[in-house]
């Protein structure tokens, strides 16, 4: 089963920015299908025209899950529309061969009035199911969507999760040989996202899957390979876990903060002994070293330290806190010195942001607060695009001769 | 395994590989039959669902706007001439028979522009919407036919074995409002202009069809009235309703034919137009 089912070769389209123009265009479009001149003029871009995807080429088999990711506006959603035949190319060849479903607009066609059951029918016909076939999958459909109660109400009546909820059903129910996936599986609540994954996986297994998504670990966990787009561009088709770090560099940081409380004056803080810059370099497994210098004002008994460790959106990956630890920071007088030491970082590649906070071990007061201070560039082996990693040792032999430690 | 569908998209236009496009044309017919009976459905079932006077609506406009030919021509402020059937019957079968064209004629815009969010977002076979179109607006007409048979035959008219004809008279005037309908789509989704001017122009076109007037017996007006492809088709379909013998026959006949030429060509152009205004639809 290695049949290529997708196949796009130096595909371009532009767009145009203003609506205005944008229309116009159109309407000269229109004139040249009809006449029977290529689409988009001569292949130059006219006045206010930009290229949305620019000599775009990549491939696809059965049982294969390709990844998109790009900013927002890099062309990804615009290259699906290509590949699903909505819209034409400006340049370049798409072939698909087979069935292709979308799992894009998840309800398409319901109109809210009408009862679950009848949305069903008309969702299901809108993605090219038969009635007949439509008949045939409804119960799986009613079962998979978890809303049997619901079915003879009005769609209005549901929550809007509910509603994604239905339409998902309805579009996991159809077989394509082609799987188009643009941000979809953020949906619904814990339990659902858990069963369309599962079933995102079964349907991938016997199509050839293009899934868009902003969520990195998502992609990672479908699509062994993905493609990089920025500005319409392909930079380039490599291992999703490698295209990760670049695509989040194209981000600025997230913007940092310092806040220090009232009388406290703060003398240095150090990372690894590197004091006054705000990007640290460090290899994976590396201890990593935090000492704050401070002076106190009178009064104080103990101190709580914590510091936590952010993806670059900012999620939380991993937290130590003295107190949690059980390490007592007491306090001997007013100048101290605060160190804390991790003795191997098992950090992911890539960038992370580094939180430090001190606190009054009795009030819980916040002292200082460096908040998304440093960058710490992690140069990992661990390409994985899990942000941490764990020592192991891994064994073989019997039951007899195998020994764990 | 099946050989799988290969399907090639390129900037060509597709008018450049007719046989091509001829096949997808009545593969696509054939393949939305399905999706065009679920839309109808759906929209017919959303259409009265939220009213309380449901049904009723198919006929209140064309009998409000009967009443008020009527009432014009009875108090005598406008003098229409002599018609051969009595004037309300006249005038009812008239507004019903138009009402009936005009839903033809605006349902493929109304339902192209009401599928723009699954226009945009998936590929369905296009076709089912003007053929959702057509089931509805027959639907519509059903009741409104119905409603005419029940007023008119106590106010004394026979239809006679003609009425057997009138169900071809009906198709002919669905389909050349559909016709019409789908020749300004590709524009009318792209500038709304369309839609608004259209009600303009359709009710300019009325008064030189046989639906409140009779045909003038000379003048320009006489000349515009025997021009206009609508005059055989609605007088056509009111004669024989009424049991007259269809004046018009030959008339009818040629635009019809014309019509159905007519409407080849406007299905090219709907279908090839289609992936071009999408383009220019928010995604």
């Amino acid at each position: 089963m290695s049949e290529t089912l997708i196949k796009v070769e130096n595909v371009s389209k532009k767009f145009c920015r203003s609506l205005k123009t944008s229309l116009w265009y159109g309407m000269k479009d229109l004139g040249s299908e009809l006449i029977g001149r290529p689409h988009g003029g001569n292949g130059a871009l006219r006045p206010g025209e930009f290229w949305a995807v620019d000599d775009v080429s990549f491939e696809v088999k059965r049982g294969e899950c390709l990844g998109l990711i790009g900013r927002n506006g890099a062309g990804k959603s615009t290259l699906l529309r290509m590949l699903n035949g909505l819209i034409k190319p400006d340049r370049g060849r798409v072939t698909t061969r087979g069935r292709v479903g979308a799992l894009i607009a998840l309800g398409a066609g319901f109109n809210p009035l009408l009862t679950g059951k009848e949305n069903v029918y008309v969702a299901g016909a809108v993605l090219g199911l038969k009635t007949k076939e439509i008949a045939g999958k409804y119960d799986e459909i009613v079962e998979f969507s978890e809303l049997a109660d619901f079915m003879d109400s009005p769609v209005q009546s549901y929550s809007s999760g509910m509603q994604v909820r239905l339409g998902f059903a309805v579009a996991a129910h159809t077989e394509p040989d082609i799987l188009i996936l643009d941000e979809v599986l953020a949906v619904g609540d814990m339990g659902f996202r858990t069963k369309c994954y599962n079933r995102v996986f079964e349907l991938a297994k016997r199509s050839a899957v293009i899934f868009v998504s902003h969520q990195m670990s998502q992609v990672a966990r479908l699509c062994p390979e993905s493609l990089l787009l920025e500005s319409g561009r392909l930079l380039r088709q490599d291992k999703t876990s490698l295209l990760v770090s670049d695509y989040e560099k194209q981000f600025p940081r997230a913007g940092s903060s310092w806040s220090i409380a009232e009388g406290v004056t703060l003398s240095s803080v150090t990372v690894n002994d590197i004091a006054d810059q705000e990007t640290i370099r460090i290899n994976a497994g590396d201890p990593l070293v935090v000492k704050v210098t401070l002076t106190l004002p009178p009064g104080f008994r103990c101190l709580e330290a914590s510091l936590s460790i952010h993806h670059p959106s900012l999620e939380i990956i991993s937290h130590i806190n003295s107190k949690q630890t059980g390490a007592a920071l007491a306090v001997t007088g007013r100048e101290c010195q605060i160190a804390i030491e991790v003795p191997s970082l098992t950090l992911g590649n890539g960038r992370k942001l580094l939180t430090l906070v001190l606190r009054d071990g009795d009030s819980s007061e916040i002292l200082l607060w460096a908040n998304a201070v440093w960058e710490l560039q992690v140069e990992s082996p661990y390409m994985v695009p899990a942000p941490v990693y764990h020592e192991a040792r891994f064994s073989i032999g019997t039951s007899e001769t195998l020994t764990v430690a | 395994m099946d050989e799988l569908k290969t399907t090639v998209y390129t900037p060509e236009s597709a008018l450049r590989s007719p046989k091509r496009m001829l096949l997808g044309m009545f593969h696509d017919l054939w393949a939305s039959r399905d999706l065009a009976w679920q839309l109808a459905l759906r929209d017919v079932r959303a259409q009265y669902r939220q009213t309380a006077l449901g049904l009723l609506w198919a006929f209140i406009l064309p009998i409000a706007n009967a009443g008020a030919w009527i009432f014009i021509q009875g108090s005598g402020i406008v003098t229409v001439q002599e018609t051969a059937l009595p004037y309300p019957v006249y005038v009812f079968t008239g507004t019903i028979l138009w009402a009936i064209f005009m839903d033809a004629v605006n349902a493929p815009l109304q339902q192209t522009t009401a599928a723009k969010p699954m226009l945009a977002k998936i590929n369905f076979p296009h076709e089912a919407l003007v053929v959702s179109g057509i089931y509805q607006t027959l639907f519509n007409a059903g009741i409104k036919v119905g409603v005419l048979l029940a007023v008119v035959i106590p106010l004394g008219v026979i239809p006679g074995w003609g009425v057997l004809f009138f169900p071809f008279a009906l198709l002919s005037l669905v389909l050349a409002g559909t016709v019409f309908g789908m020749l300004i789509t590709p524009v009318g989704i792209l500038y709304t202009d369309i839609g608004k001017g259209l009600p303009l122009l359709m009710q300019f076109f009325m008064y030189l069809t046989p639906v409140v007037f009779p045909i003038p017996a000379d003048g320009i007006a006489a000349t515009l009235f025997r021009l206009n492809p609508l005059t055989p088709l609605v007088t056509t379909a009111r004669d024989v309703l009424t049991g007259f013998t269809p004046e018009l026959i030959g008339s009818f006949l040629a635009v019809n034919i014309a019509v159905l030429g007519l409407g080849g060509l406007v299905w090219v152009i709907y279908r090839a137009a289609m992936p071009i205004v999408i383009e220019r639809m928010s995604a």
